[in-house]
């Protein structure tokens, strides 16, 4: 099982956890499965075209998954997926 | 009998290699570590360009700073020649260096030659005391703490991320720091916004805080833009400054900074904060990609929430404008590996620190284009990102 680390403003949709574990041999299949697991995500994941919304980067270890393979980039048992919207808080 | 001083001498340059300043001319910033062996006002005065600074009596103890590969060629230079042929003898017999000479005639000789020399602005005796801990260091010693001195950082907020990062970069010396803000202080500003003071609320927060840099360091002066930065006045804003540091808390306007301080050729050492969880990267133009690079398009407004709504751990925006102010001295000093095409993502309540690659995107709207692809009509009228991403949320 792959390692997602859930950002701030998706930790709601996972009851509140930084991380969880989901199954899947490529960054479609684990994001599907974690979107399977906690609904909430999917609107935030994917676009109506099951296209990941071009405003969530998704890391596959350190590297965008947009210069590897997208979503059909393989991934191992023991990588981490590294979810991250934009974020824009400074602080007034 | 003991041999007398100019004995003595003759014997050490004897026992030393010593070359001509033609020699050094040809070979210097050629694989030649040349060091300058002088007390630290004379250095100030004038030096050889490019020369590293280490005092006769600080050798043992800092020329592994300046030259740590003892196979390197080493050359040490002082006024006339003198301290720097006993400086030579003891890199070699006492620190095996294997190939180390000493100038013949030192600067003096140099000059004559009509070789050239940097003469930095000397520091007062008060700034030396005041920046000793900077002098100390091989990274910054004077030529470094005269470019802070003569730097200008703008910061694009006084609140949470930039307060801690002002307050920094004056203690540093950084001579010129642009404050842009339109707010006031506030009394829930106070848990973490620490420029600022409880008989300050109310005040403009530019004021208050150029009233906090004044106390701390009469070197730094502050220019106050009590304004909402926006596409009518940024390009008059950021000209003429060396790095922005971006503390801003909206979509909208970190857009806009971007695409003009890429037109600017400017640096943004850019952080956001969110609860426990901060980023950071410096975004410099053309090095390494920019911020539409990372984020091509905004978030819809549910997942884009401002710390105002949602709470912030005081600490943290501490934690962030202070890894935002090393970033910003780096970048002045030259020294060290900025955070460019890098993300660092902060979460506190573990204690964990992630980087991430960024990387230049090829078809980035603004930067894939070199900056004066972008015509003068096209400058003055940034789209109108308040209404773009109003309709995007």
């Amino acid at each position: 099982m792959a390692t997602v680390k859930i950002p701030p403003v998706l930790r709601a949709s996972v009851g509140g956890e930084k991380e969880v574990s989901a199954d899947g041999s490529s960054v479609g299949e684990v994001l599907n499965a974690l979107a399977a697991a906690h609904p909430q995500t999917q609107s935030q994941l994917f676009s109506a075209e099951g296209e990941l919304n071009r405003y969530v980067n998704v890391y596959l270890n350190d590297e965008d998954v947009r210069v590897l393979d997208g979503l059909q980039t393989a991934v191992g048992e023991s990588d981490t997926l590294v979810i991250l919207p934009a974020m824009a808080g400074g602080s007034r | 009998m003991s041999p007398s001083g100019a004995e003595l001498l003759r014997q050490v340059k004897s026992q030393i290699e010593e070359v001509d300043p033609a020699v050094v001319a040809e070979h210097l910033g050629n694989g030649m570590v040349l060091v300058d062996v002088r007390e630290t006002d004379e250095f100030g005065v004038a030096h050889i360009p490019g020369a590293k600074h280490v005092p006769k009596s600080y050798l043992e103890t800092r020329i592994e700073a300046a030259a740590p590969d003892k196979d390197a060629w080493v050359v040490l230079y002082c006024a006339s020649g003198n301290r720097s042929a006993w400086g030579a003898r003891t890199l070699t017999k006492d620190l095996g260096y294997r190939r180390v000479a000493s100038m013949t005639g030192g600067i003096a000789l140099w000059k004559d030659r009509g070789y050239a020399v940097t003469t930095p602005k000397a520091l007062t005796a008060e700034q030396r005391d005041r920046y000793s801990r900077h002098l100390l260091m091989e990274e910054v010693g004077v030529e470094g703490q005269i470019k802070l001195l003569e730097s200008r950082v703008l910061l694009l907020g006084a609140g949470g991320l930039g307060s801690p990062a002002a307050l920094y970069l004056a203690a540093a010396g950084v001579g010129t720091l642009g404050i842009v803000d339109n707010d006031v202080v506030d009394l829930s500003n106070l848990q973490r916004q620490v420029i600022h003071t409880s008989d300050r609320v109310g005040v403009p927060k530019v004021d208050s805080a150029e009233q906090t840099i004044a106390a701390l360091n009469p070197d730094v002066q502050v220019v106050k833009y009590p304004v909402r930065i926006d596409a009518s006045n940024i390009m008059e804003i950021i000209e003429g400054y060396d790095v922005i540091v971006d503390g801003l808390d909206n979509f909208p306007t970190r857009y806009l900074l971007n695409d003009a301080s890429v037109r600017t050729q400017i640096p943004v050492v850019s952080a956001s904060i969110l609860g426990f969880d901060g980023q950071l990267s410096v975004f410099k133009p053309y090095e390494g990609p920019c911020y539409r690079c990372l984020y091509p398009t905004p978030p819809p407004a549910e997942l884009a929430p401002s710390c105002g709504a949602n709470g912030v751990l005081g600490v943290l925006p501490g934690t962030m404008g202070l890894l935002q102010a090393t970033e910003v001295v780096k970048l002045i000093l030259g020294e060290g590996e900025p955070l460019i095409g890098r993300l660092l993502l902060y979460e506190a309540l573990g204690a964990t620190f992630t980087e991430l690659k960024v990387r230049r995107d090829p078809d980035c709207p603004i930067c894939s284009r070199p900056p004066d692809a972008i015509s003068d009509e096209e400058m003055g009228v940034f789209p109108d990102y308040e209404a773009f991403c109003a309709a995007a949320g």
